[in-house]
Protein backbone atom coordinates (compact mmCIF):
# COMPACT_ATOMS: atom_id res chain seq x y z
CA UNK A 1 0.00 0.00 0.00
CA UNK A 2 2.71 2.43 1.04
CA UNK A 3 4.66 1.61 -2.09
CA UNK A 4 1.65 2.53 -4.24
CA UNK A 5 1.29 5.88 -2.46
CA UNK A 6 4.99 6.51 -2.80
CA UNK A 7 5.00 5.67 -6.48
CA UNK A 8 1.99 7.95 -7.00
CA UNK A 9 3.62 10.77 -5.09
CA UNK A 10 6.85 10.38 -6.99
CA UNK A 11 5.22 10.08 -10.42
CA UNK A 12 5.56 13.80 -11.28
CA UNK A 13 9.30 13.58 -10.64
CA UNK A 14 9.52 10.65 -13.03
CA UNK A 15 7.64 12.64 -15.66
CA UNK A 16 9.92 15.62 -15.14
CA UNK A 17 12.93 13.36 -15.57
CA UNK A 18 11.52 11.81 -18.76
CA UNK A 19 10.73 15.26 -20.13
CA UNK A 20 14.30 16.34 -19.46
CA UNK A 21 15.68 13.16 -21.05
CA UNK A 22 13.48 13.83 -24.07
CA UNK A 23 14.93 17.33 -24.25
CA UNK A 24 18.45 15.84 -24.27
CA UNK A 25 17.45 13.42 -27.04
CA UNK A 26 16.21 16.35 -29.08
CA UNK A 27 19.47 18.19 -28.43
CA UNK A 28 21.43 15.20 -29.72
CA UNK A 29 19.22 14.76 -32.78
CA UNK A 30 19.67 18.46 -33.55
CA UNK A 31 23.09 17.82 -34.98
CA UNK A 32 22.31 14.63 -36.84
CA UNK A 33 22.24 14.90 -40.61
CA UNK A 34 20.28 15.14 -42.85
CA UNK A 35 18.55 18.24 -41.57
CA UNK A 36 14.84 18.28 -42.45
CA UNK A 37 14.72 21.69 -44.11
CA UNK A 38 11.39 21.15 -45.80
CA UNK A 39 9.63 20.06 -42.64
CA UNK A 40 11.26 22.97 -40.78
CA UNK A 41 10.00 25.55 -43.28
CA UNK A 42 6.52 24.02 -43.39
CA UNK A 43 6.29 24.02 -39.60
CA UNK A 44 7.67 27.54 -39.25
CA UNK A 45 5.10 28.75 -41.75
CA UNK A 46 2.34 26.83 -40.04
CA UNK A 47 3.17 28.07 -36.53
CA UNK A 48 3.55 31.63 -37.79
CA UNK A 49 0.22 31.44 -39.58
CA UNK A 50 -1.67 30.31 -36.47
CA UNK A 51 0.03 32.80 -34.13
CA UNK A 52 0.67 36.10 -35.97
CA UNK A 53 -2.83 37.53 -35.98
CA UNK A 54 -3.74 36.54 -32.39
CA UNK A 55 -0.38 37.87 -31.20
CA UNK A 56 -0.92 41.24 -32.83
CA UNK A 57 -4.42 41.41 -31.42
CA UNK A 58 -3.21 40.52 -27.93
CA UNK A 59 -0.32 42.99 -28.13
CA UNK A 60 -2.53 46.06 -28.70
CA UNK A 61 -4.53 45.82 -25.46
CA UNK A 62 -1.37 44.67 -23.67
CA UNK A 63 0.43 47.88 -24.69
CA UNK A 64 -2.64 49.94 -23.91
CA UNK A 65 -3.15 48.51 -20.44
CA UNK A 66 0.49 49.05 -19.58
CA UNK A 67 0.28 52.63 -20.82
CA UNK A 68 -2.82 53.10 -18.69
CA UNK A 69 -1.29 51.67 -15.52
CA UNK A 70 2.11 53.24 -15.92
CA UNK A 71 0.63 56.54 -17.08
CA UNK A 72 -1.57 56.80 -14.00
CA UNK A 73 1.21 55.79 -11.64
CA UNK A 74 3.73 58.14 -13.18
CA UNK A 75 1.30 61.04 -13.03
CA UNK A 76 1.10 60.47 -9.28
CA UNK A 77 4.90 60.69 -9.10
CA UNK A 78 4.84 63.74 -11.36
CA UNK A 79 7.24 62.21 -13.85
CA UNK A 80 5.12 62.28 -17.00
CA UNK A 81 8.16 62.72 -19.20
CA UNK A 82 9.17 59.13 -18.46
CA UNK A 83 5.90 57.56 -19.64
CA UNK A 84 7.30 56.39 -22.96
CA UNK A 85 10.38 54.96 -21.39
CA UNK A 86 8.44 53.08 -18.75
CA UNK A 87 6.06 51.49 -21.22
CA UNK A 88 8.93 50.49 -23.52
CA UNK A 89 10.64 48.83 -20.58
CA UNK A 90 7.49 46.98 -19.56
CA UNK A 91 6.63 45.86 -23.07
CA UNK A 92 10.08 44.89 -24.26
CA UNK A 93 11.29 43.28 -21.06
CA UNK A 94 8.24 41.43 -19.85
CA UNK A 95 5.07 41.78 -21.89
CA UNK A 96 6.72 40.81 -25.20
CA UNK A 97 8.16 37.49 -24.04
CA UNK A 98 5.08 36.66 -21.92
CA UNK A 99 2.55 37.40 -24.65
CA UNK A 100 4.73 35.46 -27.08
CA UNK A 101 4.93 32.50 -24.75
CA UNK A 102 1.18 32.44 -24.19
CA UNK A 103 0.55 32.41 -27.92
CA UNK A 104 3.32 29.95 -28.74
CA UNK A 105 2.10 27.55 -26.07
CA UNK A 106 -1.60 28.10 -26.65
CA UNK A 107 -1.73 28.19 -30.44
CA UNK A 108 1.53 26.61 -31.67
CA UNK A 109 2.15 24.10 -28.87
CA UNK A 110 -1.40 22.81 -28.78
CA UNK A 111 -1.37 22.30 -32.56
CA UNK A 112 1.93 20.40 -32.33
CA UNK A 113 0.73 18.24 -29.44
CA UNK A 114 -2.50 17.42 -31.26
CA UNK A 115 -0.69 16.61 -34.49
CA UNK A 116 1.90 14.33 -32.90
CA UNK A 117 -0.69 12.80 -30.56
CA UNK A 118 -2.91 11.85 -33.48
CA UNK A 119 0.09 10.34 -35.25
CA UNK A 120 0.99 8.43 -32.11
CA UNK A 121 -2.39 6.80 -31.55
CA UNK A 122 -2.75 5.90 -35.22
CA UNK A 123 0.61 4.09 -35.03
CA UNK A 124 2.14 6.48 -37.56
CA UNK A 125 5.11 7.10 -35.28
CA UNK A 126 5.62 3.35 -34.84
CA UNK A 127 5.41 2.94 -38.59
CA UNK A 128 8.02 5.64 -39.02
CA UNK A 129 10.39 3.99 -36.55
CA UNK A 130 9.87 0.68 -38.30
CA UNK A 131 10.75 2.30 -41.61
CA UNK A 132 14.08 3.13 -39.98
CA UNK A 133 13.38 6.80 -39.41
CA UNK A 134 13.79 8.45 -36.02
CA UNK A 135 10.69 10.58 -35.36
CA UNK A 136 12.69 12.83 -33.05
CA UNK A 137 15.03 13.74 -35.87
CA UNK A 138 12.38 13.76 -38.59
CA UNK A 139 9.48 15.47 -36.77
CA UNK A 140 10.51 16.90 -33.41
CA UNK A 141 13.72 18.75 -34.28
CA UNK A 142 12.17 20.77 -37.14
CA UNK A 143 9.22 21.68 -34.91
CA UNK A 144 11.43 22.78 -32.04
CA UNK A 145 13.60 24.94 -34.30
CA UNK A 146 10.54 26.37 -36.06
CA UNK A 147 8.95 27.24 -32.72
CA UNK A 148 12.13 28.98 -31.54
CA UNK A 149 12.43 30.99 -34.74
CA UNK A 150 8.79 32.03 -34.77
CA UNK A 151 8.92 32.92 -31.05
CA UNK A 152 11.77 35.37 -31.66
CA UNK A 153 9.87 36.99 -34.52
CA UNK A 154 6.65 37.13 -32.53
CA UNK A 155 8.53 38.78 -29.69
CA UNK A 156 9.62 41.51 -32.11
CA UNK A 157 6.05 41.82 -33.32
CA UNK A 158 4.66 42.17 -29.79
CA UNK A 159 7.31 44.78 -28.94
CA UNK A 160 6.51 46.91 -31.98
CA UNK A 161 2.75 46.60 -31.74
CA UNK A 162 2.77 47.03 -27.96
CA UNK A 163 4.90 50.17 -28.04
CA UNK A 164 2.81 51.59 -30.89
CA UNK A 165 -0.39 50.77 -29.00
CA UNK A 166 0.99 52.44 -25.90
CA UNK A 167 1.89 55.49 -28.00
CA UNK A 168 -1.62 55.81 -29.41
CA UNK A 169 -3.18 55.34 -25.99
CA UNK A 170 -0.82 57.73 -24.25
CA UNK A 171 -0.88 60.48 -26.85
CA UNK A 172 -4.48 60.30 -27.96
CA UNK A 173 -6.30 59.37 -24.80
CA UNK A 174 -4.07 60.44 -21.93
CA UNK A 175 -3.01 63.78 -23.40
CA UNK A 176 0.66 62.88 -23.38
CA UNK A 177 2.95 64.67 -25.81
CA UNK A 178 4.38 62.68 -28.71
CA UNK A 179 7.78 64.25 -28.24
CA UNK A 180 8.06 63.31 -24.59
CA UNK A 181 6.90 59.75 -25.30
CA UNK A 182 9.47 59.19 -28.05
CA UNK A 183 12.29 61.16 -26.46
CA UNK A 184 12.12 59.26 -23.20
CA UNK A 185 12.61 55.88 -24.94
CA UNK A 186 16.30 55.78 -24.23
CA UNK A 187 16.13 57.38 -20.78
CA UNK A 188 15.67 54.13 -18.87
CA UNK A 189 15.63 51.45 -21.57
CA UNK A 190 18.82 50.12 -23.09
CA UNK A 191 19.84 47.75 -25.86
CA UNK A 192 20.39 44.69 -23.59
CA UNK A 193 16.68 44.89 -22.73
CA UNK A 194 15.94 43.99 -26.32
CA UNK A 195 18.47 41.14 -26.33
CA UNK A 196 17.12 39.65 -23.15
CA UNK A 197 13.59 39.83 -24.57
CA UNK A 198 14.78 37.89 -27.61
CA UNK A 199 16.70 35.39 -25.50
CA UNK A 200 13.61 34.82 -23.40
CA UNK A 201 11.45 34.30 -26.48
CA UNK A 202 14.01 31.83 -27.86
CA UNK A 203 14.03 29.79 -24.64
CA UNK A 204 10.22 29.96 -24.35
CA UNK A 205 9.85 28.67 -27.89
CA UNK A 206 12.23 25.81 -27.07
CA UNK A 207 10.36 24.85 -23.89
CA UNK A 208 6.91 25.12 -25.47
CA UNK A 209 7.92 22.96 -28.44
CA UNK A 210 9.68 20.31 -26.36
CA UNK A 211 6.79 19.98 -23.92
CA UNK A 212 4.25 19.85 -26.75
CA UNK A 213 6.25 17.22 -28.66
CA UNK A 214 6.85 15.14 -25.54
CA UNK A 215 3.17 15.17 -24.59
CA UNK A 216 2.07 14.43 -28.15
CA UNK A 217 4.51 11.55 -28.61
CA UNK A 218 3.47 10.00 -25.31
CA UNK A 219 -0.26 10.31 -25.85
CA UNK A 220 -2.06 7.05 -25.19
CA UNK A 221 -5.47 5.51 -24.93
CA UNK A 222 -7.23 6.60 -28.08
CA UNK A 223 -8.69 9.97 -29.10
CA UNK A 224 -9.27 11.00 -25.48
CA UNK A 225 -5.57 10.59 -24.84
CA UNK A 226 -4.83 13.13 -27.56
CA UNK A 227 -7.17 15.65 -25.93
CA UNK A 228 -5.52 15.06 -22.57
CA UNK A 229 -2.08 15.44 -24.11
CA UNK A 230 -2.98 18.79 -25.66
CA UNK A 231 -4.49 20.00 -22.42
CA UNK A 232 -1.53 18.89 -20.32
CA UNK A 233 0.99 20.31 -22.74
CA UNK A 234 -0.59 23.79 -22.60
CA UNK A 235 -0.89 23.78 -18.80
CA UNK A 236 2.62 22.45 -18.20
CA UNK A 237 4.10 24.88 -20.70
CA UNK A 238 2.41 27.84 -19.00
CA UNK A 239 3.69 26.77 -15.59
CA UNK A 240 7.21 26.24 -16.85
CA UNK A 241 7.31 29.46 -18.84
CA UNK A 242 6.26 31.68 -15.93
CA UNK A 243 8.85 30.07 -13.66
CA UNK A 244 11.57 30.33 -16.30
CA UNK A 245 10.56 33.94 -17.00
CA UNK A 246 11.05 34.80 -13.35
CA UNK A 247 14.42 33.08 -13.20
CA UNK A 248 15.66 34.72 -16.39
CA UNK A 249 14.51 38.16 -15.23
CA UNK A 250 16.33 37.69 -11.92
CA UNK A 251 19.50 36.62 -13.70
CA UNK A 252 19.23 39.53 -16.10
CA UNK A 253 19.05 42.08 -13.29
CA UNK A 254 22.16 40.56 -11.77
CA UNK A 255 24.07 40.62 -15.05
CA UNK A 256 22.99 43.97 -16.47
CA UNK A 257 22.77 46.86 -14.04
CA UNK A 258 19.78 49.17 -14.58
CA UNK A 259 20.56 52.36 -16.46
CA UNK A 260 20.90 55.40 -14.24
CA UNK A 261 20.39 58.99 -15.26
CA UNK B 1 17.31 -14.33 -49.38
CA UNK B 2 15.34 -14.21 -46.16
CA UNK B 3 16.77 -13.77 -42.71
CA UNK B 4 16.29 -15.97 -39.67
CA UNK B 5 14.79 -14.61 -36.43
CA UNK B 6 15.95 -16.38 -33.27
CA UNK B 7 13.74 -15.67 -30.28
CA UNK B 8 15.03 -16.92 -26.96
CA UNK B 9 13.38 -16.92 -23.52
CA UNK B 10 11.44 -13.76 -24.36
CA UNK B 11 9.30 -12.41 -21.52
CA UNK B 12 7.17 -9.29 -21.51
CA UNK B 13 4.89 -7.77 -18.91
CA UNK B 14 3.13 -4.44 -18.55
CA UNK B 15 3.45 -3.40 -14.93
CA UNK B 16 2.57 -6.48 -12.90
CA UNK B 17 0.60 -8.13 -15.67
CA UNK B 18 2.55 -10.81 -17.49
CA UNK B 19 1.76 -10.83 -21.23
CA UNK B 20 3.76 -13.90 -22.14
CA UNK B 21 6.80 -15.59 -20.71
CA UNK B 22 9.69 -17.73 -21.94
CA UNK B 23 8.76 -17.62 -25.61
CA UNK B 24 11.47 -19.48 -27.51
CA UNK B 25 11.27 -20.15 -31.22
CA UNK B 26 13.18 -19.73 -34.44
CA UNK B 27 11.44 -18.26 -37.44
CA UNK B 28 13.26 -20.06 -40.27
CA UNK B 29 14.74 -17.97 -43.08
CA UNK B 30 12.64 -17.71 -46.20
CA UNK B 31 9.60 -19.49 -44.78
CA UNK B 32 6.09 -18.31 -44.01
CA UNK B 33 5.03 -18.53 -40.39
CA UNK B 34 1.69 -17.77 -38.80
CA UNK B 35 1.36 -16.83 -35.15
CA UNK B 36 -2.07 -17.63 -33.79
CA UNK B 37 -3.72 -17.02 -30.49
CA UNK B 38 -7.03 -16.02 -28.94
CA UNK B 39 -7.72 -12.29 -28.82
CA UNK B 40 -5.74 -10.50 -26.16
CA UNK B 41 -2.88 -12.97 -25.84
CA UNK B 42 -0.30 -10.42 -26.88
CA UNK B 43 0.26 -11.35 -30.51
CA UNK B 44 0.67 -7.74 -31.55
CA UNK B 45 2.91 -7.15 -28.55
CA UNK B 46 5.12 -9.99 -29.77
CA UNK B 47 5.32 -8.39 -33.20
CA UNK B 48 6.23 -5.01 -31.73
CA UNK B 49 8.90 -6.65 -29.60
CA UNK B 50 10.42 -8.26 -32.68
CA UNK B 51 10.95 -4.87 -34.29
CA UNK B 52 12.19 -3.24 -31.11
CA UNK B 53 9.22 -0.94 -30.54
CA UNK B 54 8.75 -2.56 -27.15
CA UNK B 55 11.57 -3.74 -24.90
CA UNK B 56 11.11 -7.24 -23.44
CA UNK B 57 11.73 -7.77 -19.73
CA UNK B 58 14.19 -10.51 -20.54
CA UNK B 59 15.30 -12.71 -23.40
CA UNK B 60 16.72 -11.94 -26.79
CA UNK B 61 15.66 -11.53 -30.41
CA UNK B 62 18.65 -12.15 -32.66
CA UNK B 63 18.62 -11.12 -36.30
CA UNK B 64 21.83 -11.37 -38.32
CA UNK B 65 23.87 -11.47 -35.11
CA UNK B 66 22.27 -8.37 -33.59
CA UNK B 67 20.14 -8.66 -30.48
CA UNK B 68 17.14 -6.36 -31.03
CA UNK B 69 16.27 -6.45 -27.34
CA UNK B 70 19.54 -4.95 -26.14
CA UNK B 71 21.30 -3.25 -29.05
CA UNK B 72 21.76 0.54 -29.10
CA UNK B 73 19.17 2.68 -30.85
CA UNK B 74 21.50 3.41 -33.77
CA UNK B 75 21.87 -0.28 -34.68
CA UNK B 76 18.13 -0.71 -34.23
CA UNK B 77 17.38 1.83 -36.92
CA UNK B 78 19.89 0.08 -39.21
CA UNK B 79 18.44 -3.38 -38.67
CA UNK B 80 14.90 -2.12 -39.17
CA UNK B 81 15.72 -1.39 -42.80
CA UNK B 82 15.57 -5.19 -43.28
CA UNK B 83 11.96 -5.17 -42.13
CA UNK B 84 8.69 -4.45 -43.81
CA UNK B 85 5.80 -4.19 -41.40
CA UNK B 86 2.10 -4.05 -42.13
CA UNK B 87 0.25 -2.53 -39.18
CA UNK B 88 -3.30 -3.43 -38.25
CA UNK B 89 -4.80 -0.24 -39.65
CA UNK B 90 -2.09 0.31 -42.26
CA UNK B 91 -0.62 3.21 -40.22
CA UNK B 92 -0.48 5.46 -43.28
CA UNK B 93 0.78 9.01 -42.77
CA UNK B 94 -2.45 11.00 -42.69
CA UNK B 95 -0.96 14.17 -44.11
CA UNK B 96 0.37 12.55 -47.30
CA UNK B 97 -1.48 10.99 -50.22
CA UNK B 98 -1.01 7.31 -50.98
CA UNK B 99 1.70 7.92 -53.56
CA UNK B 100 3.84 9.98 -51.15
CA UNK B 101 3.18 7.44 -48.41
CA UNK B 102 4.53 4.59 -50.50
CA UNK B 103 7.38 6.72 -51.82
CA UNK B 104 8.35 7.88 -48.32
CA UNK B 105 10.84 5.10 -47.44
CA UNK B 106 12.46 5.40 -50.88
CA UNK B 107 12.91 9.15 -50.55
CA UNK B 108 14.29 8.84 -47.02
CA UNK B 109 16.63 5.91 -47.50
CA UNK B 110 17.72 5.81 -51.13
CA UNK B 111 19.23 8.24 -53.58
CA UNK B 112 16.81 7.29 -56.34
CA UNK B 113 15.65 10.00 -58.72
CA UNK B 114 11.97 10.91 -58.77
CA UNK B 115 11.40 8.90 -61.96
CA UNK B 116 13.01 5.80 -60.44
CA UNK B 117 10.91 6.30 -57.32
CA UNK B 118 7.84 6.56 -59.52
CA UNK B 119 8.62 3.23 -61.24
CA UNK B 120 9.02 1.38 -57.93
CA UNK B 121 5.95 2.97 -56.34
CA UNK B 122 3.76 2.21 -59.36
CA UNK B 123 4.97 -1.39 -59.43
CA UNK B 124 4.02 -1.88 -55.75
CA UNK B 125 0.71 -0.04 -56.16
CA UNK B 126 -0.09 -2.34 -59.05
CA UNK B 127 0.81 -5.37 -56.93
CA UNK B 128 -1.79 -4.46 -54.31
CA UNK B 129 -4.35 -3.28 -56.87
CA UNK B 130 -4.38 0.40 -56.00
CA UNK B 131 -3.54 1.94 -59.37
CA UNK B 132 -5.68 5.03 -59.78
CA UNK B 133 -5.90 5.81 -56.07
CA UNK B 134 -2.44 7.42 -55.75
CA UNK B 135 -3.79 10.91 -55.11
CA UNK B 136 -6.21 9.94 -52.36
CA UNK B 137 -5.52 10.77 -48.74
CA UNK B 138 -5.61 7.87 -46.25
CA UNK B 139 -8.67 9.41 -44.60
CA UNK B 140 -10.63 9.22 -47.84
CA UNK B 141 -10.36 5.48 -48.49
CA UNK B 142 -11.74 2.34 -46.89
CA UNK B 143 -9.95 0.32 -44.25
CA UNK B 144 -9.21 -2.44 -46.73
CA UNK B 145 -7.59 -0.01 -49.15
CA UNK B 146 -5.54 1.51 -46.33
CA UNK B 147 -4.35 -1.95 -45.45
CA UNK B 148 -3.32 -2.68 -49.02
CA UNK B 149 -1.57 0.68 -49.27
CA UNK B 150 0.24 -0.17 -46.03
CA UNK B 151 1.37 -3.40 -47.63
CA UNK B 152 2.69 -1.52 -50.68
CA UNK B 153 4.67 0.76 -48.39
CA UNK B 154 6.00 -2.19 -46.37
CA UNK B 155 7.26 -3.87 -49.55
CA UNK B 156 8.80 -0.86 -51.22
CA UNK B 157 12.32 -1.34 -49.85
CA UNK B 158 12.31 -5.07 -50.78
CA UNK B 159 12.49 -6.20 -47.14
CA UNK B 160 14.13 -9.46 -45.99
CA UNK B 161 11.56 -9.95 -43.26
CA UNK B 162 7.90 -9.04 -43.64
CA UNK B 163 5.68 -8.87 -40.57
CA UNK B 164 1.90 -8.74 -40.89
CA UNK B 165 -0.32 -7.66 -38.03
CA UNK B 166 -3.70 -9.22 -38.81
CA UNK B 167 -3.67 -8.80 -42.59
CA UNK B 168 -7.20 -10.20 -42.81
CA UNK B 169 -9.00 -8.05 -40.25
CA UNK B 170 -11.28 -5.62 -42.02
CA UNK B 171 -10.87 -7.30 -45.41
CA UNK B 172 -13.65 -9.18 -47.16
CA UNK B 173 -13.13 -12.93 -47.79
CA UNK B 174 -12.30 -12.41 -51.46
CA UNK B 175 -9.64 -9.78 -50.74
CA UNK B 176 -8.33 -11.95 -47.91
CA UNK B 177 -7.76 -14.87 -50.23
CA UNK B 178 -6.19 -12.59 -52.83
CA UNK B 179 -3.93 -11.23 -50.11
CA UNK B 180 -3.02 -14.76 -49.04
CA UNK B 181 -2.14 -15.60 -52.64
CA UNK B 182 -0.08 -12.41 -52.79
CA UNK B 183 1.85 -13.44 -49.67
CA UNK B 184 2.61 -16.85 -51.21
CA UNK B 185 3.68 -15.29 -54.51
CA UNK B 186 5.85 -12.67 -52.80
CA UNK B 187 7.55 -15.37 -50.80
CA UNK B 188 8.17 -17.35 -53.99
CA UNK B 189 9.63 -14.29 -55.75
CA UNK B 190 11.75 -12.78 -52.99
CA UNK B 191 12.45 -15.65 -50.56
CA UNK B 192 11.83 -13.19 -47.74
CA UNK B 193 10.84 -14.41 -44.29
CA UNK B 194 7.17 -13.86 -43.50
CA UNK B 195 5.58 -13.77 -40.08
CA UNK B 196 1.82 -13.31 -39.99
CA UNK B 197 -0.09 -12.60 -36.81
CA UNK B 198 -3.74 -13.47 -37.19
CA UNK B 199 -6.68 -15.37 -35.81
CA UNK B 200 -8.15 -16.23 -39.16
CA UNK B 201 -8.23 -20.03 -39.21
CA UNK B 202 -8.57 -20.23 -42.96
CA UNK B 203 -5.32 -18.32 -43.45
CA UNK B 204 -3.58 -20.33 -40.77
CA UNK B 205 -4.58 -23.68 -42.27
CA UNK B 206 -3.65 -23.08 -45.88
CA UNK B 207 -0.92 -20.42 -46.14
CA UNK B 208 2.02 -21.02 -43.80
CA UNK B 209 4.92 -23.45 -43.63
CA UNK B 210 4.94 -23.17 -39.84
CA UNK B 211 2.35 -22.34 -37.21
CA UNK B 212 2.76 -21.08 -33.67
CA UNK B 213 0.05 -20.77 -31.04
CA UNK B 214 0.20 -18.30 -28.17
CA UNK B 215 -2.10 -19.24 -25.34
CA UNK B 216 -2.34 -18.55 -21.62
CA UNK B 217 0.81 -16.40 -21.42
CA UNK B 218 3.11 -18.83 -23.17
CA UNK B 219 3.88 -20.32 -26.56
CA UNK B 220 1.75 -23.47 -26.57
CA UNK B 221 3.28 -24.95 -29.70
CA UNK B 222 5.39 -23.98 -32.69
CA UNK B 223 6.20 -26.24 -35.61
CA UNK B 224 5.47 -27.30 -39.17
CA UNK B 225 1.91 -26.78 -40.39
CA UNK B 226 1.08 -30.47 -40.54
CA UNK B 227 2.34 -31.05 -37.03
CA UNK B 228 -0.15 -28.57 -35.58
CA UNK B 229 -3.01 -29.51 -37.87
CA UNK B 230 -2.71 -33.16 -36.87
CA UNK B 231 -2.03 -32.41 -33.20
CA UNK B 232 -4.19 -33.96 -30.51
CA UNK B 233 -3.09 -31.32 -27.97
CA UNK B 234 -6.40 -29.90 -26.65
CA UNK B 235 -5.59 -26.17 -26.98
CA UNK B 236 -4.12 -26.47 -30.45
CA UNK B 237 -6.90 -28.74 -31.58
CA UNK B 238 -9.64 -26.50 -30.24
CA UNK B 239 -8.21 -23.33 -31.72
CA UNK B 240 -7.24 -24.63 -35.15
CA UNK B 241 -10.66 -26.18 -35.60
CA UNK B 242 -12.65 -23.28 -34.10
CA UNK B 243 -14.46 -25.45 -31.56
CA UNK B 244 -16.16 -24.51 -28.31
CA UNK B 245 -15.15 -27.71 -26.53
CA UNK B 246 -11.68 -27.38 -25.04
CA UNK B 247 -9.63 -25.41 -22.58
CA UNK B 248 -10.16 -21.96 -24.16
CA UNK B 249 -13.20 -20.11 -22.80
CA UNK B 250 -14.92 -16.88 -23.65
CA UNK B 251 -12.75 -14.61 -21.54
CA UNK B 252 -9.52 -16.60 -21.10
CA UNK B 253 -9.02 -20.20 -20.08
CA UNK B 254 -12.09 -21.97 -18.71
CA UNK B 255 -12.41 -22.60 -15.01
CA UNK B 256 -12.43 -26.05 -13.45
CA UNK B 257 -16.25 -26.34 -13.32
CA UNK B 258 -16.71 -25.67 -16.98
CA UNK B 259 -13.93 -28.09 -17.88
CA UNK B 260 -15.44 -30.75 -15.62
CA UNK B 261 -18.81 -30.29 -17.30
CA UNK B 262 -17.15 -31.03 -20.63
CA UNK B 263 -15.52 -34.23 -19.34
CA UNK B 264 -17.86 -36.68 -20.99
CA UNK B 265 -18.14 -34.86 -24.29
CA UNK B 266 -16.42 -36.38 -27.27
CA UNK B 267 -14.19 -34.07 -29.23
CA UNK B 268 -15.29 -33.90 -32.85
CA UNK B 269 -12.90 -35.80 -35.14
CA UNK B 270 -9.99 -33.85 -36.58
CA UNK B 271 -10.94 -32.40 -39.96
CA UNK B 272 -8.78 -33.30 -42.97
CA UNK B 273 -5.59 -31.32 -43.47
CA UNK B 274 -5.97 -29.08 -46.53
CA UNK B 275 -3.35 -28.72 -49.23
CA UNK B 276 -1.10 -25.70 -48.90
CA UNK B 277 -1.85 -22.79 -51.21
CA UNK B 278 0.64 -22.80 -54.12
CA UNK B 279 2.32 -19.92 -55.94
CA UNK B 280 0.18 -18.81 -58.88
CA UNK B 281 2.92 -19.68 -61.40
CA UNK B 282 3.01 -23.26 -60.09
CA UNK B 283 6.75 -23.28 -59.35
CA UNK B 284 7.22 -24.53 -55.76
CA UNK B 285 8.62 -22.12 -53.22
CA UNK B 286 11.95 -22.82 -51.53
CA UNK B 287 10.33 -23.24 -48.13
CA UNK B 288 7.56 -25.46 -49.41
CA UNK B 289 7.45 -29.15 -48.46
CA UNK B 290 5.52 -31.87 -50.29
CA UNK B 291 2.08 -32.50 -48.77
CA UNK B 292 2.08 -35.19 -46.10
CA UNK B 293 5.87 -35.32 -45.84
CA UNK B 294 6.01 -34.31 -42.20
CA UNK B 295 3.28 -36.78 -41.29
CA UNK B 296 5.12 -39.63 -43.06
CA UNK B 297 8.46 -38.76 -41.48
CA UNK B 298 6.98 -38.63 -38.02
CA UNK B 299 4.67 -41.62 -38.33
CA UNK B 300 1.51 -39.58 -37.89
CA UNK B 301 -1.57 -40.70 -39.73
CA UNK B 302 -3.30 -37.63 -41.10
CA UNK B 303 -7.10 -37.54 -40.79
CA UNK B 304 -9.09 -39.12 -43.61
CA UNK B 305 -9.43 -37.03 -46.73
CA UNK B 306 -6.31 -34.95 -46.05
CA UNK B 307 -4.29 -33.33 -48.83
CA UNK B 308 -7.10 -33.56 -51.33
CA UNK B 309 -8.08 -29.92 -51.68
CA UNK B 310 -7.09 -26.47 -50.51
CA UNK B 311 -10.47 -26.21 -48.84
CA UNK B 312 -9.71 -25.22 -45.28
CA UNK B 313 -11.66 -28.22 -44.02
CA UNK B 314 -13.06 -26.65 -40.90
CA UNK B 315 -15.53 -28.96 -39.15
CA UNK B 316 -18.91 -27.32 -38.99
Amino acid sequence: MSSITASRALAPIGTAGKLFAFGLDVGRALFRRPFQLREFLQQAWFIASVTIVPTALVAIPFGAVIALQVGGLIKQFGAQSFTGSASVLAVVREAGPIATSLLIAGAGGSAIAADLGARKIREELDAMMVLGIDPIQRLVVPRVLACMLVAVFLNGLVSVVGVAGGYVFNVVLQDGTPGAYLASFTALAQLPDLWQGMAKALIFGLIAAIVACYMGMNAGGGPKGVGDAVNESVVITFLLLFVVNFVMSAIYFQLVPPKTG
Amino acid sequence: MGVEIQIDQLTKSFGKQLIWGDVTLTVPAGEICVMLGPSGTGKSVLLKTLIGLLKPDKGSVVIEGTDIASCPEKDLYEIRKLFGVLFQDGAMFGSMNLYDNVAFPLREHTRKTESEVRDVVMEKMDLVGLIGAEDKLPGEISGGMRKRAGLARALVLDPQIVLFDEPDSGLDPVRTSFLNQLIIDLNAQTDATFLIVTHDINTARTVPDNIGLLYHKHLAMFGPREMLLSSEEPVVRQFLNAQRVGPIGMSEEKDADELAAEQGQDLPPLPPIPLQQEPSNGIPRRGQRPPGEWCRENGVTPPDGSFESTNAGIAV
